[in-house]
Formats: structure tokens, C-alpha cells, sequence
């Protein structure tokens, strides 16, 4: 197991932010720090895509001479972020993990990315994930695997694995990964860093390039909890340039988030509990629910009883929506175009073919076949009914709970190729991620203890469409009440 | 559990034409075998009644309660685009203003 040999331990976003107002240390500084850190660790951890060093310090020299001039400065000045490569960052690479992208530099800026710039935050660089997102591991990246920080031989989770080991191995203050079946979450768990699921809409999709339109989302990793609702207040919030964003207003996340759980109702699952469950994890999320019932919550034993079916739901709805939102990708307008191909059909054949991975080419088959004619009754459109019937089955919970709590996986962080040859295998492992992406609703992972071999375990915590300000503050207790 | 695939392999080539995705004969069996075995577990999705049930494909309608109005709809005025430049300059073959890419009809 690796042990972080970082000279210099990134502060909070938080502490940061202090003390760079207070002249006690500079944006440069700091995007000093990230930059050795980047230096030091990339080269094993494989997190980073590309690197804007000059961007970077650019972009921090301009704070400090705010600062220094005395003039108003954002509510992330100076903070160094990485952004997951799925995102477009004008003038830096995208390559969504995938060789179908590889050298494409977007001429736009995805509307998180551009939120956090006008709040002062700084871009390290571009972050490793799956193929298109796609992915439980960042095993399908083009690019290689990412490690995870806690053991270099295990995987950091995916898809978005870069941007939570980044955040665990000192390499930037806050990231920004997405999620459209667990790929916040479910790394968060395996990295030991807090990983936040905003509502579906909360956070604008112009710039993601899409994997499931009616499921992706943008979310913001951290250290602690209390960084990672700073970032969502800065990135979320209504944008024209979104179809689907939502017109809720964005409360402050920090408000009242030290409240504590004391007269909360938080519900726990059953069928979240049941066969397939280490038992360490087990443990560790009984452990804590036994914190927060001390701490003064009420904790409902609750049932979401169609939850075995959320899994088969998720890969057909997912893969229909992949196979048509990747279908741009056929040599035209940018990306990888084959260049022995002699007519346009087999220019889109031959560049699809070499440029998707085998994961991509497999959803793309599978999302094209349950929307085929024939088919499309029998498997898109009844995956379409059963989504109804598990949101409703958190609508009915939440009538009668505040949150919900949950192990994020069933296993702590697994070995670099243990499931590699068997996808259904990995599909079983979102389990209890799948759930809520179908719902639309709200979640958290933040950790909640240690396997004894080290690993990182985190505590899912799930709410109410909209209601990430309860989800926030079941979490920082959580967070406060650890040893 | 019958021994036979739940894809045939004939399938999988018509599907992969769909997807204008060129596979080779190994690719192929691989594609046969995980799809059949996805498709075979995601059968179980049969055991509820959803007889009644309106098909979900947006979670907009239940966000709000379903009290939210029709998504609105920015208004129809002319506003800036991408810069046509930048924008060519991901292609990969163009004259500056058209993308150019081998030829479509065979004469």
C-alpha cells in the first residue's frame, strides 16, 4: 500500500480561501504546491490528462494582484481545480478518456467550468476518467488506468477516477467529475474523498459531452464537506444554454450545515443490506448509523422494494441514450477520421471502430439493440415504466424520511483487472448507485471509515429532489463524528 | 437456462450496421456472448406488472411535484454562435467553410 509522500498537505478549500484574503499565503502559491504534487504523484497515479501549468499560473498571478490591489475577488479566488476530461475547457484538451478524441481542443467552455473561472478558482488541468464515461473503474480509459492513492494496485473507481484521486492524493483542492450511474459517488467511496450527486438540472450539462442525457450530471469533489457545498453553490443554478436546468434558485449550502441531525428522520433500506455486501462495509456504515442515532436522528428502518430491478433499468435506459448521443462521432466535423477509408459509410465505420473501446462499443451495440424495431417495446420502453416505479418508490420513502442512508458499494476499492473480463460483473457492482440516478434525486458519498487493509469506506447519503442542503448537513455530521 | 444465445450472431452484424460500427469476426463472437448474457439478466425486468404504467424517459415532470409548466424555452431572438474559425479548426478535412469528406454517390 502507498503512502502519500507529499512534502506539503493541501489545506481546505475553505482554510485556503482565508488565507489567501488574509495575505497569508498566495494563489500562486498554492497552484505551486498542486503543480509539484502533480509532478511527484502523476506519473503513478495516472489522474492527470494534460496539465496547464502556464494557464494556471497565469490565471493565479491575476488573483494575487487582485488581492494585492485590494479589489473584489470571487468566492473560489485562488483555489487550483482539475476537471474531469468529459467537460469542455476552451483552448484545453477534451478527450472524454477516449482515442476518438485524442488531440481535439473544444472551442467553448462547458458553463461549471466557466462558473468556477468567474469565481477565481484556477484550472490545473484535465482529468483521467472511462471511455465516455463509461465505466465503474477508469479501467476504460484510452489513456491508461488510473491508481488508486490508497493502494496503487487497486482502482480508484469510475468513471470519474481521476478527479477522486486527484483530490485524495494532494494533487488539487476541489475537482468536478460527473455522474450518470455512480461515477461520483462510487469513487468518492474508493478514494476516501466526499463526492457530491447534485439533483438532475441543479447543475448545467452545456459542455459535458453526453453519455445519457437523461441521466448525466455534474458534481463537485473535495476533502471535506463543507468545501464541496461551496463548489456546488458556485456551479449550480439555472442556464439558458441547458434545456433541462432547473429555475430553482440555489440556497448557500453552508448555511445551518453544522446543525447537526437531531430530530431528523433518516431512513435505511433493506434491500440495501441483503447478500452481496462485504461485510467490513457493512460494519463501517452500522457503526456510523449508530453515530448519527446517538447524535440525536431518528433512524426509520424503510423498504425500496423494486431496487433489484434499478440495475437492468440503468443499462438499457443508459446504453439507448449512449448509442445516440456517440452517434456524432463519425469523422466529420472533428475527432479521429480513419484515413483509408475511401467512401463516407465506410468512413463512418472505420473511424468509429478505431476510435471507441471495446466498453463503448459494447453499449453502443447493446443501447442500439433495445431501441431497434422490434425490440424497443419489449426492453426501452418497459425499463421506462420500471423507472417510474423506483422513483416512486423514493417518493413514498420521503414522505416519511428526511434522507435515506446506504453503503455507496458493496466492496471497498477492488484489485486493477479483477473484474475486467466479466462486464456484468462490474454493471452489479452500482448497485446502489444506480438507484437515485434513475430517480433524479439527490446524493452524497463522504467517508465513514476504513477496511482493515486501509481502504476507504463511504456512507451514501440520499435526498429529496432539490434537497442537497439536508443531504449536506447529515453529512458534515457525519464528517465531524468521525475519529 | 437454454444453452442457446439469446443474440445470434446475424444480429449482432445487423446491429452493428445501425450503429455503423465494423467489427471483426472475433469482435463479433465477444459482442454475441456479453449481449446475450446482458440481454438474458435484464430479462427480469418482465417480472413486474407495468401494464399501467406511463413510461418515464424525462425526471423533469416529477422535480417539482409535477406543478412545474412546460420547460421554458429561451425566446426566439438572434444571439452570437460559435466563431466559425474556431470551430474548423477541429476538422478534419475542410476548405474553411465546409467540412469535406469522401464522396457520397457513386456515379
Amino acid at each position: 500500500m502507498m503512502k502519500k509522500t507529499l512534502d506539503v498537505e493541501l489545506p481546505r478549500v475553505k482554510d485556503a480561501l482565508t488565507a489567501i484574503a488574509a495575505g497569508a499565503t498566495t494563489a500562486v502559491a498554492l497552484t505551486q504546491d498542486c503543480l509539484s504534487a502533480i509532478e511527484q504523484q502523476n506519473p503513478v497515479i495516472n489522474a492527470f490528462l494534460s496539465v496547464d501549468k502556464d494557464g494556471a499560473l497565469a490565471g493565479a498571478e491575476r488573483i494575487d494582484e487582485c488581492v494585492s490591489a485590494g479589489s473584489s475577488v470571487g468566492p473560489l479566488a485562488g483555489i487550483p481545480f482539475g476537471i474531469k476530461d468529459v467537460l469542455t475547457v476552451e483552448g484545453l484538451p477534451a478527450t472524454a478518456g477516449s482515442k476518438i478524441l485524442e488531440g481535439y481542443r473544444p472551442p467553448y467552455t462547458a458553463t461549471a467550468v466557466r462558473r468556477l473561472m468567474d469565481a477565481g478558482a484556477v484550472i490545473l488541468g484535465k482529468l483521467n476518467c472511462d471511455e465516455f464515461a463509461m465505466g465503474s473503474s477508469n479501467e476504460n480509459s484510452a489513456y491508461g488506468p488510473v491508481r488508486n492513492p490508497h493502494d496503487i494496485d487497486r482502482v480508484p473507481g469510475g468513471s470519474s477516477g481521476g478527479s477522486a484521486a486527484a483530490v485524495a492524493a494532494g494533487m488539487a483542492l476541489a475537482t468536478l467529475g460527473t455522474d450518470t450511474g455512480g461515477s461520483i459517488r462510487q469513487p468518492a467511496s474508493f478514494c476516501g474523498v466526499v463526492g457530491v450527486l447534485p439533483t438532475y438540472g441543479r447543475v448545467s450539462r452545456y459542455g459535458l459531452i453526453a453519455f445519457a442525457s437523461s441521466l448525466d450530471r455534474i458534481g463537485p469533489f473535495a476533502a471535506s464537506v463543507r468545501d464541496a457545498a461551496l463548489v456546488l453553490g458556485v456551479i449550480a443554478g439555472h442556464d439558458l444554454l441547458d434545456a433541462t436546468s432547473a429555475l430553482e434558485a440555489v440556497p448557500d449550502y453552508t448555511d445551518g450545515i453544522d446543525k447537526g441531525v437531531a430530530g431528523m428522520r433518516l431512513g435505511v433500506p433493506q434491500e440495501y443490506f441483503a447478500e452481496g455486501l462485504d461485510a467490513e462495509v457493512r460494519s463501517a456504515i452500522e457503526a456510523t448509523i449508530e453515530k448519527l442515532r446517538a447524535a440525536g436522528a431518528q433512524i426509520v428502518p424503510i423498504s425500496l422494494p423494486r431496487t433489484r430491478y434499478a440495475v437492468p433499468t440503468y443499462y438499457v435506459i443508459a446504453t439507448a441514450e449512449a448509442s445516440s448521443n456517440l452517434a456524432r462521432f463519425d469523422g466529420v466535423r472533428y475527432g479521429y477520421r480513419a484515413p483509408e477509408a475511401k467512401t463516407l459509410a465506410e468512413m463512418y465505420r472505420l473511424s468509429r471502430e478505431g476510435g471507441f473501446g471495446a466498453e463503448v462499443k459494447r453499449r453502443i451495440l447493446l443501447g442500439t439493440y433495445v431501441l431497434s424495431a422490434g425490440y424497443y417495446d419489449a426492453y426501452y420502453k418497459k425499463a421506462q415504466q420500471v423507472r417510474r416505479l423506483l422513483t416512486d418508490d423514493f417518493l413514498a420513502a420521503f414522505k416519511s424520511v428526511d434522507a435515506i442512508l446506504t453503503p455507496t458499494a458493496p466492496t471497498p476499492a477492488f484489485r486493477i483487472g479483477e473484474k475486467t473480463d466479466d462486464p456484468m460483473a462490474m454493471y452489479l457492482a452500482d448497485i446502489y448507485t444506480v438507484t437515485a440516478s434513475l430517480a433524479g434525486i439527490c446524493g452524497i458519498s463522504v467517508p465513514c471509515g476504513r477496511s482493515r487493509e486501509g481502504l476507504p469506506i463511504g456512507l451514501q447519503i440520499l435526498g429529496k429532489h432539490f434537497d442537497e442542503t439536508t443531504v449536506f448537513r447529515v453529512a458534515q455530521t457525519v464528517e465531524s463524528l468521525q475519529g | 437456462m437454454s444453452a442457446k444465445e439469446k443474440v445470434a450472431v446475424d444480429e449482432v452484424r445487423r446491429v452493428a450496421e445501425l450503429a455503423h460500427l465494423q467489427l471483426n469476426a472475433q469482435e463479433e463472437l465477444a459482442m454475441q456472448r456479453d449481449l446475450s448474457a446482458i440481454l438474458e439478466y435484464v430479462a427480469q425486468l418482465n417480472e413486474l406488472d407495468t401494464v399501467a404504467v406511463a413510461p418515464m424517459a424525462q425526471v423533469a415532470e416529477v422535480l417539482d411535484g409535477g406543478t412545474q409548466a412546460d420547460t421554458p424555452l429561451r425566446g426566439d431572438k438572434t444571439c452570437a454562435s460559435l466563431d466559425r474559425n474556431r470551430v474548423m479548426v477541429s476538422a478534419p478535412e475542410s476548405d474553411g467553410a465546409f467540412f469535406k469528406v469522401p464522396k457520397v454517390i457513386e456515379r
